[in-house]
């Protein structure tokens, strides 16, 4: 891994505490989307192979709906937001009202795909405006794109800048799930936040651990 | 009697060598290219799964070959010498190179059809013939060789399986 510093305690509890801030303003924001409660994890910090990766958003061929976006700016990055087919179905299920609403069955409804979108958007909004509030940096997020395929598709996209200098990725995962009556119908997602390398420092810079 | 095949499973930016009756599999082909080379007549195989064109686009010192296609063609067609077949009896069949998105820098929305080209430039120079390919497109792809049959399945989300 070619980081011009090496990367201690301190900056992983750093880089936690982006995926607290930025993860835990999302899922404010979804929470208010759908009018239910929503629960968030600790986020993890993990650096992990490219294949790694693949397995944290649910194994290379698993077939999930991605919203996927890059950073620009004082920063940059790759941003997605993963959920499983069920749960991307029942998001929007309960978002158009339409329960016939399935992403195993495209064509899509064009208002299907366009709350999806707009979930994106929110969501990723959130997380990144809490992002440059707590850094003080500038971000510009790029129009977030939905992906619904495989997962190794969807994600190493985003892992094509990094993987000019490197074969690892750091990653700052959170997982946020709707807190669930009987346990069987919640959304879950995950959002993984990958700085490209050359940011770090930029990062660890803006908040004073470096 | 039946007996269970083998897969050999080949990540990102890897690669690796299968002989019947085991079979070869790389999974989530997005932009990145899956590229065999295969001895028809040896029934051997290798399997590379390419993410990028070029390891001049490299910017640190150590590389890992199989993740250009440059290194990764030339590496994989070392490692079937290694097990006595020849170059000359090589044969490719390609798959993958999707763009997945339509945003990005301009090198990173392209990365799909440089993949692809650069594949091709550089199975044309080591005299490889392609046999036949899927690429292109906005779906992503996994793939398994069967070096008994020569055959590539090719599975999709929306499109199920084909052979090629």
């Amino acid at each position: 891994m070619s980081f011009d510093t090496p990367i201690t305690d301190m900056h992983l509890d750093v880089l936690r505490e982006i995926g607290n801030i930025g993860a835990g303003n999302a899922a404010t924001a979804l929470s208010q989307m759908l009018d239910r409660k929503i629960d968030m994890r600790v986020p993890k910090v993990d650096l992990v192979s490219f294949e790694g990766m693949f397995d944290l958003a649910g194994g290379a061929e698993e077939i999930v709906a991605g919203i996927f976006l890059r950073i620009e700016g004082d920063l940059s990055g790759s941003m997605f937001f993963v959920l499983s087919i069920e749960s991307a179905n029942r998001f929007i299920q309960k978002l158009i009202g339409d329960i016939t609403f399935d992403f195993n069955s495209p064509p899509f409804s064009e208002i299907g795909i366009s709350a999806m979108q707009e979930l994106g958007n929110i969501l990723s909004g959130s997380y990144l405006s809490a992002l440059s509030d707590f850094t003080g940096l500038k971000i510009y997020p790029t129009v977030p794109s939905l992906g619904v395929d495989m997962v190794g598709a969807i994600v190493s996209f985003g892992l094509i800048e990094i993987s000019h200098s490197s074969d690892e990725v750091i990653v700052i995962n959170t997982e946020i799930s709707e807190e669930s009556t009987n346990g069987t119908e919640s959304i879950n997602g995950h959002f993984f936040l990958l700085p490209d390398p050359s940011s770090y420092k930029t990062i660890f810079k803006s908040l004073g651990v470096m | 009697m039946v007996t269970l095949k083998e897969v050999i499973r080949v990540g990102i930016a890897d690669m690796n060598i299968v002989k019947e009756p085991e079979t070869i599999r790389t999974s989530g082909l997005g932009s990145c290219v899956g590229v065999v080379l295969y001895d028809q007549h040896k029934k051997i195989a290798g399997l590379l799964h390419v993410m990028l064109p070029d390891s001049s686009l490299a910017k640190n010192g150590s590389i890992n070959v199989a993740k250009f296609a440059d290194t990764g063609i030339y590496g994989l067609m070392e490692l079937l010498k290694l097990e006595g077949v020849r170059p000359m009896s090589l044969k490719a069949k390609i798959a993958g190179g999707a763009q997945m998105f339509q945003f990005g820098s301009s090198d990173t929305i392209r990365i799909g059809p440089r993949n692809i080209e650069a594949v091709k430039n550089e199975l044309k120079r080591l005299s490889i013939p392609i046999v036949a390919e899927d690429v292109g497109g906005s779906s992503g792809r996994t793939i398994e060789f069967d070096p008994s049959t020569s055959m590539l399945s090719i599975r999709t989300v929306n499109k199920g399986t084909v052979e090629i």
